[in-house]
């Protein structure tokens, strides 16, 4: 069990995946090549299937109002134009929602990166009473409905109790709970990733008069480092996402966040009634940090994913 | 994992003074505790008190509606009022459809792709990132997309399956509730399936590879693989993967908000969505905060029954 629990390091995954190939090529030799045009076969409406919608949503942005109202439809666009995106780009409401989920998101991985950090730091090496009990209560987060507490927040916000503080359309009133939400996550990456960086690293550190806080910031914190990058990866994402807390927390038209400002998304003016060309080129602008997040961070958010999913 | 003995083995090196480790071990607990001390803030304050305040509403009659209105304490009453309600009955009905057909579909397709991507084939990287597609996509920007691809008139849907001879006139996907609950069946799958093969990828992933050779010595191959070693190898990876798509699954809320917003009529209304309305359409904080708390109930049910199934409570799934 222990031995199998490796975090996949970039350069680790490869080199295992090379050793695989080889040895499924070798056993693979005799195997048929009817096999081999079945599976690339499967594997083609596979990739097809995940894509499918992303590419006809993007199809779509790139059709001008003649072209994307057609009947029989039209699959590709007879000229491409990037009208709709120069349109959204105009419209205020959606321009501020971008920044505004880049603040919400950004400050609650921050925020949760470091509250985090501490948390699985002490859960993979230190030995302290009710820590079964918190890990109880983070499985419980992973698992709560947000509608369960949302009433009770929102009436909180809009007057804290003892300082009357009202955070309605304050960004706090998104992070906070972003924070919490993102919490279970954050705590298994990185547990999964302290456990994993070899003791004798910092018992050396500690033999040499370290404290465990300066072992934690010396020692610990840059060798976590590729670790805590890719909980930063799955954190941004779920946070940039949110949509139940944004949607009730924020009223006012320049705190909404792009997941709020696409559901309500309207027109740039009255006259274009089914705006479908607006629509799908802001869901294509929101779409398009996660995907670069995706394709450039792949194998670390799979092992990260997974890391804190599943491990016998 | 093991955790503790580790942590135990470095408080007691064999060259220890008699009382060094129970000092050690104070020292580490008080840290330990210190350390996970802001995060055991942040989840009582945001999630345990808010809880409490919901347990406490759905006991009241309360009214936003008005600003003066008293707010009676009414015991069980709100409760015995969502299970004889036919509103909420509904909700659980369209849940639990949803839940039961896309875990189920999205159980056997993710096993299908994770047993193929595990194989060795040239352009697993290209697969890995299409697959990781609709998992990272906003679930808003989902719903959107597949109101535009579901649209009666200019809907991608219609035209593939009429070119296909499969319909020979354009269903109206999100205007009938008998077809309705399936469009968003069919979306939920699509966004979740990955997510389920992922997980089920990194199960196989950890099954030992000379199993296999060994089972081939033996002569086993193919199916019988399958079901005597695959399925038994990775029944925790499969249980676990159940319980996070399960409970997630309950929770739905952004998918038919965006998509129907639980029409036509009530037809994809879910728990959630319905909790939600009664709070902040309706403002009613009493009814609507039972109906929050019947949400969380059905959740504690499910994982309660799944971590018996489990065995051991898992810590995000590592025993």
């Amino acid at each position: 069990m222990e031995s199998s629990a490796k975090i996949d390091i970039p350069g680790n995954a490869r080199t295992r995946d090379a050793a695989k190939d080889k040895m499924l090529a070798a056993r693979g030799a005799k195997s048929k090549v009817p096999g081999q045009i079945a599976l690339y076969a499967f594997i083609t409406v596979f990739v097809f299937f995940c894509l499918a919608p992303f590419v006809w949503t993007f199809l779509t942005s790139l059709k001008g109002q003649n072209d994307l109202y057609a009947v029989p439809i039209q699959y590709l666009p007879a000229s491409a134009t990037f009208a709709s995106y120069n349109q959204i780009f105009h419209i205020e409401r959606f321009t501020r929602s971008l920044l505004n989920s880049a603040i919400v998101a950004g400050s609650a991985t921050a925020f949760s990166l470091v509250i985090g950090a501490f948390c699985a730091y002490a859960i993979a090496r230190l030995n302290f009473p009710g820590k079964n009990i918190l890990l109880a209560l983070v499985l419980g987060i992973a698992m709560f409905p947000g509608i369960a507490i949302i009433g009770p927040l929102y009436r909180n916000f809009q007057d804290v109790p003892l300082t009357h503080w009202n955070l309605t359309n304050n960004y706090l009133a998104l992070i906070l709970p972003n924070v919490t939400f993102t919490l279970p996550i954050c705590i298994w990456t990185l547990t999964a990733f302290f456990s994993d960086l070899p003791m004798e690293l910092e018992e050396s550190a500690r033999v040499d008069g370290c404290t465990r806080m300066q072992t934690f910031f010396k020692i610990v914190t840059p060798l976590a480092a590729p670790g805590v990058f890719t909980a930063a990866i799955l954190l941004f994402i779920q946070a940039w996402n949110e949509f139940l807390f944004a949607r009730t927390f924020m009223s006012q038209p320049d705190r909404l966040t792009a997941t709020v400002a696409i559901a309500q998304f309207e027109g740039a003016d009255a006259a274009s009634a089914y705006p479908w060309g607006q629509i799908t080129a802001a869901s294509v602008i929101v779409t398009l940090p996660l995907v670069f997040l995706v394709l450039a961070f792949q194998r670390r958010i799979i092992s990260g994913l997974t890391a804190g999913a599943v491990k016998g | 994992m093991a955790t503790t003995p580790r942590a135990a083995a470095t408080t007691t090196p064999a060259t220890n003074v008699k009382n060094r480790p129970s000092i050690q071990g104070r020292a580490d607990a008080r840290l330990g505790l210190t350390l996970a001390l802001p995060a055991i803030i942040v989840i009582l304050l945001v999630a345990f008190f808010p809880l409490l305040g919901t347990i406490n509403d759905s006991m009241h009659k309360i009214s936003l509606r008005f600003a003066d209105q008293p707010r009676p304490f009414i015991g069980l009453q709100n409760y015995a009022d969502v299970v004889r309600d036919d509103r909420w009955q509904n909700s659980v009905r369209v849940t639990f459809t949803i839940v039961l057909v896309s875990v189920f579909t999205e159980l056997v397709l993710g096993m299908i792709i994770a047993l193929v991507i595990n194989r060795a084939f040239k352009g697993r990287g290209i697969v890995r990132a299409a697959v990781l597609v609709p998992w990272a996509l906003t679930t808003v920007v989902s719903a959107k997309m597949w109101q535009w691809i579901y649209d009666a008139r200019w809907g991608v849907m219609n035209d593939v399956l009429m070119r296909l001879h499969i319909i020979d006139k354009p269903i109206i996907f999100l205007a009938r509730p008998e077809v309705t609950i399936w469009a968003v069946i069919g979306a939920e799958i699509w966004k979740t399936t990955p997510f389920m093969a992922l997980l089920l990828l990194a199960g196989l992933q950890l099954i030992p590879a000379d199993i296999y050779e060994a089972a081939a010595i033996d002569g086993s191959t193919g199916w019988s693989n399958f079901w005597r070693i695959t399925l038994p190898m990775l029944k925790p990876s499969v249980l676990v993967a159940l319980l996070f798509r399960t409970i997630d699954a309950v929770r739905i809320f952004d998918l038919p908000r965006v998509l129907t917003n639980g029409g036509p009529g009530q037809s994809t209304e879910t728990l959630v969505l319905y909790a939600y309305n009664t709070l902040f359409t309706s403002l009613n904080f009493g009814y609507g905060s039972t109906l929050a708390m019947s949400t969380f109930l059905i959740v504690v049910l499910i994982s309660f029954v799944y971590i018996k199934v489990l065995g051991a409570p898992t810590q995000g799934g590592k025993r």
